[in-house]
Formats: C-alpha cells, sequence, structure tokens
C-alpha cells in the first residue's frame, strides 16, 4: 500500500458563493493535486444541491489566521466601545428613524 | 452513517504521568470553556485525550460512510427503474461526501489523511459493524435506507452539537443531506407493501427480519458496557447515552413498521404504559462482538474491496500529482 504523505494530495480550503450578490463563505476543504482539479471536486462535494454558483478554492497552506492564544487580546477591548454601535445613543422619539 | 458501536475497540487510556502546572492550568480552562458549552476550535489548546478520541471516532465515522457505499452500490446496476437508480446513485455519492467532509474534520486535528486511510486498511480502524451484512435483495436497499439510515439520523443529530465545532459542522451538513436517504427507503417499501405482489411484499418482510436486530446493535453497547461513554458525555462529544437512543429508536420506528405493514421480529416488543415507552427483547450482544471483531457475514469482502480500490486507484493519484508538477513547471518556465 502506498500511504505515505508524500504522495498525498494538496488540501485546499473551498469557498462558495451560494447566489449572486452574496459573499463567498469558507465551507470545507478537500485534497486535489492541482487548481482545476480542487474546483472540479469541490463542485461535487459541496454544491450537489444547488447550494452554489461559484467556487473559489485556496492551498491550505496560503491561508494565514490569527493566532487563537492572541484572541483575548486581539478582540477584546473592543467589547467597552459601546459607543461605536448606534444604539449607545439615546435621541428623542420625535426625531424618528435617525 | 454514524453509529455508536463505532466507539467501541481499542481505546487511548489517559495519560497518567503527573501533568505540569501549565498543563493543569490549560486542562482547568479547558474543561471550563466544555462547562459553559463553548465550542472547540482545531487551533485550541485541548487534552491529548479529548484530542485521540475525536480523532478515532470522526475517522471511523467516516471509514462507515465510505464502506456503507458499497452494500448499496452493489443494487446500482440492478435498480428496478430509472427513477430507482438516480435515487440511489445520488444516495451512494451522498455517503461519498459525508465520508469526504468527515475526513477532513478529522484532519483538523492532525491526523493525515493517509493515515485514516491506513488504519483502515490494515484493520486497525473500525467502522459501523453494520455494513458487514449482505443486501441480497432489492427490499434490502429500502430497508436500509429507512432502519440503517433512521439509526444513523437518531445518532447523528446530537453530534451537530458535539463540543469539537469542525465535527459539529461537518454533521449538520451530514443530518440536512440524510433525510432524504430514509425518506426515500421508506417511500421504496411503501410502494412495494402498497402495489407489490406477494412475493414482493414478503421480501420486504425478510428483509426486515434481517437487519431489525442488527440496526438496534448500530447504537453500540448497553450503557453498563460502554465505560468509556461517559467521559466522552462529559466532553460534549456524545450527548445522549446509547440505551437511551436506541430507545427512541425503537418507539419511533413501531408505528413507521404498522403504517408500512410489516411486523418487527421481536415476540417482546410491547408498549409499556407505565413507562411511557416500549419494551423489546435481548440483543444478541455475542453476534455483535463478532461482527465488531471482525467476524461478520460480510467483513473480509467490506475490507478486501476497499483495499482493493485504493490500490488499483494509487497510478491515478501518482499521475494526478506528476501531471501538476509538470503544469507548474511549465507556468514557471512560459
Amino acid at each position: 500500500m502506498s500511504t505515505t504523505t508524500q504522495t498525498e494530495w494538496p488540501l485546499w480550503e473551498v469557498f462558495v458563493r451560494n447566489k449572486a450578490g452574496l459573499d463567498h463563505k469558507h465551507c470545507g476543504s478537500l485534497h486535489a493535486a492541482d487548481a482545476k482539479m480542487a474546483i472540479q471536486l469541490a463542485r461535487d462535494v459541496y454544491t450537489r444541491r444547488q447550494e452554489g454558483t461559484s467556487i473559489w478554492v485556496v492551498p491550505s497552506s496560503q491561508i494565514t489566521a490569527s493566532d487563537p492564544g492572541d484572541k483575548g487580546m486581539y478582540f477584546d477591548p473592543m467589547e467597552d466601545k459601546v459607543y461605536r454601535h448606534p444604539t449607545f445613543y439615546e435621541l428623542p422619539d420625535a426625531l424618528n428613524h435617525m | 452513517m454514524y453509529t455508536q458501536a463505532m466507539s467501541v475497540g481499542p481505546q487511548d487510556v489517559p495519560s497518567k504521568k503527573i501533568k505540569s502546572a501549565e498543563e493543569a492550568h490549560a486542562e482547568a480552562a479547558f474543561e471550563a470553556r466544555i462547562d459553559a458549552g463553548d465550542f472547540i476550535e482545531a487551533k485550541d489548546w485541548m487534552p491529548e485525550h479529548y484530542r485521540k478520541t475525536l480523532v478515532r471516532q470522526i475517522s471511523q465515522h467516516a471509514h462507515s460512510e465510505i464502506v456503507g457505499m458499497l452494500p448499496e452500490g452493489n443494487w446500482i446496476g440492478r435498480a428496478p427503474t430509472l427513477k430507482r437508480k438516480a435515487i440511489l446513485l445520488a444516495k451512494v455519492q451522498d455517503e461519498a461526501g459525508h465520508g469526504l467532509y468527515l475526513y477532513s474534520a478529522a484532519e483538523t486535528l492532525g491526523t493525515s489523511r493517509d493515515q485514516m486511510l491506513d488504519a483502515l486498511h490494515t484493520g486497525k480502524a473500525k467502522y459501523s459493524s453494520i455494513f458487514n451484512y449482505p443486501t441480497l435483495t432489492w427490499a434490502d436497499i429500502g430497508v436500509v435506507g429507512w432502519l440503517v439510515d433512521g439509526a444513523a439520523i437518531m445518532n447523528q443529530v446530537p453530534l451537530c452539537r458535539c463540543s469539537y465545532a469542525p465535527y459539529a459542522r461537518a454533521m449538520i451538513r451530514v443530518c440536512r443531506e440524510e433525510s432524504f436517504h430514509q425518506r426515500q427507503g421508506y417511500e421504496s417499501l411503501l410502494v412495494m407493501m402498497r402495489e407489490g405482489t406477494a412475493e414482493q411484499k414478503a421480501m420486504v418482510q425478510d428483509a426486515v427480519n434481517r437487519w431489525w436486530w442488527p440496526a438496534l446493535m448500530m447504537f453500540g453497547p448497553a450503557d453498563k458496557d460502554s465505560p468509556n461513554s461517559e467521559q466522552s458525555m462529559r466532553w460534549g462529544i456524545k450527548r445522549i447515552t446509547n440505551d437511551q437512543l436506541r430507545q427512541k429508536f425503537v418507539d419511533a420506528t413501531v408505528p413507521q413498521a404498522e403504517i408500512l405493514g410489516i411486523s418487527l421480529p421481536d415476540p417482546d416488543l410491547k408498549w409499556n404504559e407505565a413507562r411511557g415507552e416500549h419494551d423489546f427483547g435481548a440483543i444478541d450482544w455475542a453476534e455483535f462482538w463478532r461482527v465488531v471483531g471482525g467476524d461478520g457475514p460480510m467483513n473480509r469482502e467490506r475490507l478486501g474491496a476497499r483495499v482493493k480500490a485504493w490500490d488499483d486507484g494509487a497510478w491515478v493519484r501518482e499521475a494526478a500529482l506528476a501531471h501538476a508538477r509538470k503544469q507548474a513547471t511549465k507556468d514557471i518556465a512560459a
């Protein structure tokens, strides 16, 4: 059995646009020898029920992600900045939909 | 198609070695997240035993989807009508897709696809014991959809809330697609029972008789005999016990059998007013362990078919890689 990792096809991340006008969303990953094959396989694996109108594939090795260890440091500072949200401001009812 | 029977087999014993202060701290934080109902993502810290338990469960779940294509694939060329053939093809293709979602989820835990396949091919990894039974007649295909996929759905719905997020996300996708599997099976049986000849009806009854007990075994050993369940429940990998799920399945199936007009092969099966549930007969656990252990009616054929497919496909995998490398060099040269 040829089961060494050198023969394993590279991993790709798959992004699918559900319908025109929406953004591409990450929906999973798959192994494929090259980009063309990755697109073909993504079609078979992730859009069997008309879930997509467009597919992007990206080699998984090309994704740079934020460090989960930095999650607190990165995202918590926004917690106390409620003034960034419209609901922070109390305005008279007479103003109606501002 | 998942069965809790897959959590049987060799288990990884949690490491007894003394933990460092940091490790103990990380583990306490992890447990707190689990208790708070948080989802765990691939890059988050997790105890080694949690990781191993998940790799085993998710990879064996994936293997079950792939091996599960074999008993049904057996009937694609012999489906009675073009409509049934198209449906069966779609279902078998779904099973392949489910296997792929699950392999991907397991790979996020740091195991490679080749390692998982190697474990399957060398017999180290299990797959659901239900697929070691043969599909002898066309009625078996309907019964597999109704009972086997029905039991799988029972098992899989709670997994959509599994604490390991990539697994939960894969399960949501699987469950969305799986309901068609059960409905198409039941509907094909309905047609046979309502419009079929006496022989065709007898064929359905025969298939039900053969699949009923193996379907009940899909939920795995009784709670008192599954020592690993408790840890999996504690970690939110598993949400409902084997016996609870089995009971739910029996209670849901009895009225479906009535509508179909077939009997379930268990003289002890009856409604228990006091419990508000059905009582049912004793499961032949000796048979269950025999099949899990590799000695079911189809174990050798199933594994043999997978190994042959993998070996026969080796040149295709290699050629595709060689082609990709050649194209890449060409692009650079151009």
